[in-house]
């Protein structure tokens, strides 16, 4: 498997002019890889700082330290964590998806139009881009009566799916997914298992934040454990060995 | 990644109110807390503004009332001179000249048929005494259509599509509410189908079922036309909603820049932090 995303030392320190220039560590000497089609997860307690990586990873967060390459889709070379905007955006547009913890959407659009809106920037036909939404709407289990009405009102499981449905309707190269079974029940996150699976197979690497340690487990090819304390954490699972310095 | 040219291209632009000095630079800022020349008491409204805007992209500019917000898009439009900076227009000669050294013909060919402008004023952008239609049609004049057919034709068009209702197209703009006017307003800013579209404080004064449906409205003309678009609001919602990349300024100086969803979770300089933390 070829890789896909490296990085190196990622270091994210945030420092609070408010709070008298208080600086608070989000992640530190972070490195890992990616394969193409690999699943890896990101495992540690609340407050470890496994959004901080994604985040840092999407440029949602400047990173202080550290380098992301990323082999783009026309072969190129990108240094996410130092890119120019213009070319984040685009690679946002069309190669990295994103799914945040909680779903932030404007509450005039409709559930269809919120996955589909991807679609449209990429310059899709409407009548496409909705029948393509309309597919992993119902492949999500999102009931077909609440397809015209606004997320903000579906339940926090189906908001949850509505914001993986929006991030992965253009089937990008690379998925980073915070929580993406946080609010759900056992056949909610089964399907969003079969999902990630099946992006899996089609080669999307993926990238999960999770502390369900457990549906890790059953998703991921690896896990990297961080934790806040000094030293180097080891953790098994049944296939692969990862090893995290973090603070 | 294949490097793309910008559709505009700023260099230091400056715009300093009075006679100036050669101090008038350090003397203000954000370290300084002013914008006021202590030497020679110039108002230095905006300093060494650069930034590139790319095709389809939406920029927004954010600060605090005197921060040089207006006064930088007003730069642009040529409503205000500027007093140094190249601005390189990729719509005008390809980019190879800079705009603000043009003379007041070619300035008023771009005006016209370049770029559209939305004012917070509507006394800015409208003329109350000419009927909507009217208002639309000077734009239309402006850049060389003369065919009254044509011009009503697409008068009617513009006002459909800005959700004006057309039976009002020759009524005066002073009768209409606040969000018809702006409406309007982005009517005769589309006229001409221009690549760049300034708007300056778009939803100020309109309350927030107005303020909803024209910021839907912009976001759907913005992708139905791919236009590139300087969005100037003191409302990080509106900025948040419509843009992608945003610049901060402060007393007349960029003080931060960055992908929208960064400068709210993370913004970095001090004012960002206070600003994103004043969000109601």
């Amino acid at each position: 498997m070829t890789e896909i995303l490296k990085v190196s030392g990622l270091t994210k320190v945030f420092n609070l002019h408010l709070l008298g220039g208080k600086k608070v560590i989000g992640c530190k000497g972070i490195s890992f890889h990616l394969k193409v089609g690999e699943v890896l997860g990101i495992s540690g307690p609340s407050g470890a700082g496994k959004s901080t990586i994604l985040k840092c990873i999407y440029r949602t967060y400047t990173a202080t330290a550290g380098q992301a390459f990323y082999i783009a889709s026309n072969g190129n070379i990108v240094e996410l964590l130092g890119a120019p905007e213009n070319d984040v955006l685009k690679l946002r547009q069309q190669e990295i998806g994103y799914v945040s913890q909680f779903l932030r959407v404007v509450p005039r659009v409709s559930a269809m139009h919120v996955v589909a809106e991807k679609l449209f920037l990429n310059g899709y036909e409407e009548s496409q881009a909705l029948k393509v939404a309309a597919c992993l709407l119902e492949y999500l289990g999102i009931p077909k009566d609440l397809w015209e009405a606004s997320p903000v009102t579906f339940s926090g499981g189906q908001q949850q799916r509505i914001n993986i449905a929006r991030a992965v309707v253009n089937r990008p190269r690379i998925l980073l997914l915070d929580e993406p079974t946080a609010s759900l029940d056992e056949q909610a996150k089964q399907r969003v298992n079969d999902l990630i699976m099946d992006l899996k197979q089609s080669g999307t690497a993926i990238l999960i934040a999770s502390h369900d340690q457990e549906n890790l487990e059953r998703v991921a090819d690896r896990i990297l454990f961080i934790d806040h304390i000094d030293e180097s954490k080891l953790r098994r699972d049944n296939r692969n060995v990862c090893k995290v310095a973090h603070n | 990644m294949l490097k793309e040219k910008p559709l505009l291209k700023i260099r230091e632009l400056t715009c300093i109110f009075g006679i100036g000095c050669s101090k008038c630079n350090s003397s203000t800022g954000p370290l300084a807390g002013t914008n006021i020349c202590s030497y020679c008491g110039s108002i230095v409204a905006c300093a060494d503004v650069s930034f590139d805007l790319y095709d389809g992209e939406i920029l927004g500019i954010v600060g605090e009332s005197g921060s040089g917000k207006t006064t930088l898009v007003k730069c642009l439009y040529f409503d205000t001179p500027a007093s140094a900076g190249e601005v390189y227009f990729r719509a005008y000669k390809d980019g190879k000249v800079n705009i603000l050294a043009l003379t007041a013909q070619e300035k008023r060919y771009i005006r016209h048929h370049l770029m559209g402008m939305v004012y917070q004023d509507h006394h800015d952008g409208l003329n109350l005494d000419f009927t909507a239609g009217g208002n639309i049609a000077e734009k239309l004049i402006a850049a060389g259509t003369y065919h009254v057919g044509q011009i009503r034709s697409r008068a009617a068009e513009l006002l459909q599509r800005t959700e004006v209702p057309v039976a009002r197209m020759d009524d005066l703009p002073r009768f209409f509410s606040g969000g018809m006017k702006r409406r309007v307003q982005i009517a005769k800013a589309l006229a001409n189908n221009p690549p760049l579209v300034l708007l300056d404080e778009v939803t100020t004064g309109l309350d927030v079922s107005v303020q909803a449906r024209v910021l839907d409205l912009i976001k759907k003309l913005q992708r139905e036309l791919r236009l590139s678009m300087i969005v100037v609001s003191h409302d990080l919602g509106v900025i948040r909603l419509l843009t992608n990349r945003t610049m901060v300024m402060k007393t007349g100086r960029i003080v931060e820049m960055g992908l929208t969803d960064q400068i709210l979770e993370d913004p970095q300089h001090p004012y960002t932090q206070l600003l994103v933390s004043s969000i109601i």
